[in-house]
């Protein structure tokens, strides 16, 4: 390169290029979703996160509504409506019933309450599919704050949500507060979505979460290397899938999860041959 | 000295009394089982005294400290989590890889170490699941239907097992059983529980009490044939079952 940034550091140039930030902004997530995305594949949330993205759309709307962060607009109705499942499910209706009319539902209310916006035209595909190459500065820090604020609560609590994941009963017995570990999880959940929306936008947020946990399931023997493998084929997925928009000018956020989902039938292909040939 | 002790205890889901003013207590070293029919509110009085659940009336009093060890009754190990039996037993919190293979070998199950949990049979996963409960150093061991799904041979080594358990780390178990005979033969203490204590007491007390006989359906000959004519009975009942419906 020949432009003149010779008194600027290797670090600061790395960056200002918009490419960098996007991987370092990927890799963040890529890291959070992966010991998470196992979670929620163990304790059959797809739904749940589905529902909390979806939801996300209308908390664009509110933050660009009321000009405040998106990624708090995001975080606060992704809690709200994880907690507004948490105690609804059950009663009347049960919870499958209930995240289809809260996915569809928060979703729909969100695409419409955007056209109320005074002003300026929204840009919706930026936060439907995810604009990774616009992640900023102050994005890329709030991205790793939040990925890295997860990584630490799984870390301290990974023995006690694996029990509560395995019986509730079992936890309980062992002096684990089972609604707060509940708890606990739902708000990581929410906070995933408020930081990934940016990167693979709200209707693929779950993909980030689903798909490298299930890739690493037939290939791992115990919890801790199913996460670790997630978070590996997370980091391949955000890698392939900048590298394919780049060069083929393809959308990120989908290639993203393109990749992870090629990935995906790889392992899937292989652990069938493996099982194939042991008989 | 009771190491756990229910008072007046009530609990109430929605409209439905589950439990009413039950009270109980188990010392060091006792073995107290509680029978009833199904929907007795067995498995509720269990949750209750281990905090799972939260009474609506009365008391749980726990000796401070007090470990508990629990084999749930049911454990469903879904399909999307690996888990290696020697994972499982990891997740009691002891790190001793010595004392993790002693317990091993003490239920035996030493050579599954490697195994899937997924891949167990029904009595080997009951041996793993009262391994990582005693793996806690449990003072109470806390059992719901260990059995269930066990055939008779399995029921038998099961509660001689749990037998030699409590005679050898000295803890105390309190269990729910369907398996009459045994739990006659075994238990220090009998609880017969139907939303209400019936009656409780020794093995032989309350298998003479006329409320454990009308709860299980039980003349005095029937008293009589609990310790050897068990499939017997069951028998006779599915026969009477089939009567009254022709």
């Amino acid at each position: 390169m020949t432009t003149g940034t010779t008194t600027q550091s290797a670090a600061a140039v790395m960056l200002d290029d918009f490419l960098w930030r996007a991987a370092l902004a990927g890799t963040a997530v890529a890291l959070a979703a992966g010991p998470l995305g196992c979670f929620v594949v163990w304790r059959r949330m797809a739904y749940f996160g589905d529902a909390t993205a979806h939801a996300a759309i209308l908390g664009v709307a509110l933050s660009l509504g009321f000009s405040i962060s998106v990624f708090i607009g995001v975080l606060i109705t992704a809690l709200a409506m994880a907690f507004m499942i948490l105690s609804f499910s059950g009663r009347v209706f049960t919870v499958d019933t209930l995240l289809g009319v809260a996915a569809h539902g928060g979703l729909a209310l969100g695409l419409v309450a955007v056209t109320f916006i005074p002003g300026v035209r929204v840009d919706l595909v930026a936060y439907l599919f995810g604009d990774i190459l616009a992640v900023g500065h102050t994005d890329l820090l709030v991205i790793s704050a939040g990925s890295a604020a997860i990584l630490v609560a799984l870390w301290l609590r990974w023995e006690r949500l694996l029990l509560l994941t395995l019986n509730v009963d079992l936890a309980a017995a062992r002096g684990i507060d089972t609604r707060r570990e509940n708890m606990i999880l739902t708000v990581m959940l929410a906070v995933l979505v408020a930081v990934a929306i940016k990167i693979v936008g709200a209707l693929l947020i779950t993909a980030m979460l689903i798909i490298p946990a299930a890739t690493a399931r037939p290939i791992s023997r115990t919890p801790e290397r199913m996460a670790v493998i997630a978070v590996t084929v997370g980091v391949l997925a955000v890698a392939a899938g900048l590298s394919a928009s780049f060069y083929w000018d393809m959308p990120t956020g989908p290639s993203i999860v393109t990749a992870a989902t090629v990935l995906f039938a790889v392992a899937s292909l292989f652990s069938l041959s493996r099982i194939k040939s042991l008989h | 000295m009771s190491l756990i002790k229910a008072q007046g205890l009530g609990v109430r889901i929605g409209a439905r009394q589950i439990l009413r003013d039950v009270n109980l207590s188990v010392r060091k070293r006792e073995i107290v089982t509680v029978v009833g029919p199904n929907g007795s509110g067995k498995t509720t009085l269990l949750r209750v005294l281990i905090g799972a659940q939260t009474s609506s009336e009365g008391a749980v009093v726990r000796e401070a400290g007090l470990k508990i060890g629990y084999v749930p009754q049911r454990l469903a190990i879904d399909q999307a989590m690996p888990l290696t039996v020697a994972r499982w037993l990891a997740l009691s919190g002891t790190k001793d890889r010595n004392r993790h293979l002693r317990i091993a070998g003490q239920v035996g199950i030493s050579g599954l170490l490697k195994q899937q949990m997924s891949s167990l049979s029904g009595g080997e996963f009951q041996r793993a699941l009262l391994a990582e409960a005693l793996l806690v150093r449990p003072d109470l061991l806390v059992l719901d239907e260990p059995t269930q799904g066990l055939d008779q041979p399995a029921v038998a080594s099961f509660y001689k097992l749990i037998e030699g358990v409590r005679d050898d780390i000295g803890c105390a178990v309190l269990m729910v059983s369907h398996d009459l005979h045994v739990v006659m033969r075994s238990s220090d203490h009998v609880i017969c529980l139907n939303g209400h204590v019936c009656c409780q007491g020794t093995p032989t007390l309350v298998s003479a009490a006329p409320e454990y006989q009308a709860l299980f359906g039980f003349d005095t000959e029937g008293a009589l044939a609990l310790y050897r004519h068990r499939h017997d009975h069951r028998h006779d009942h599915a026969e009477r079952g089939g009567s009254d419906a022709g």
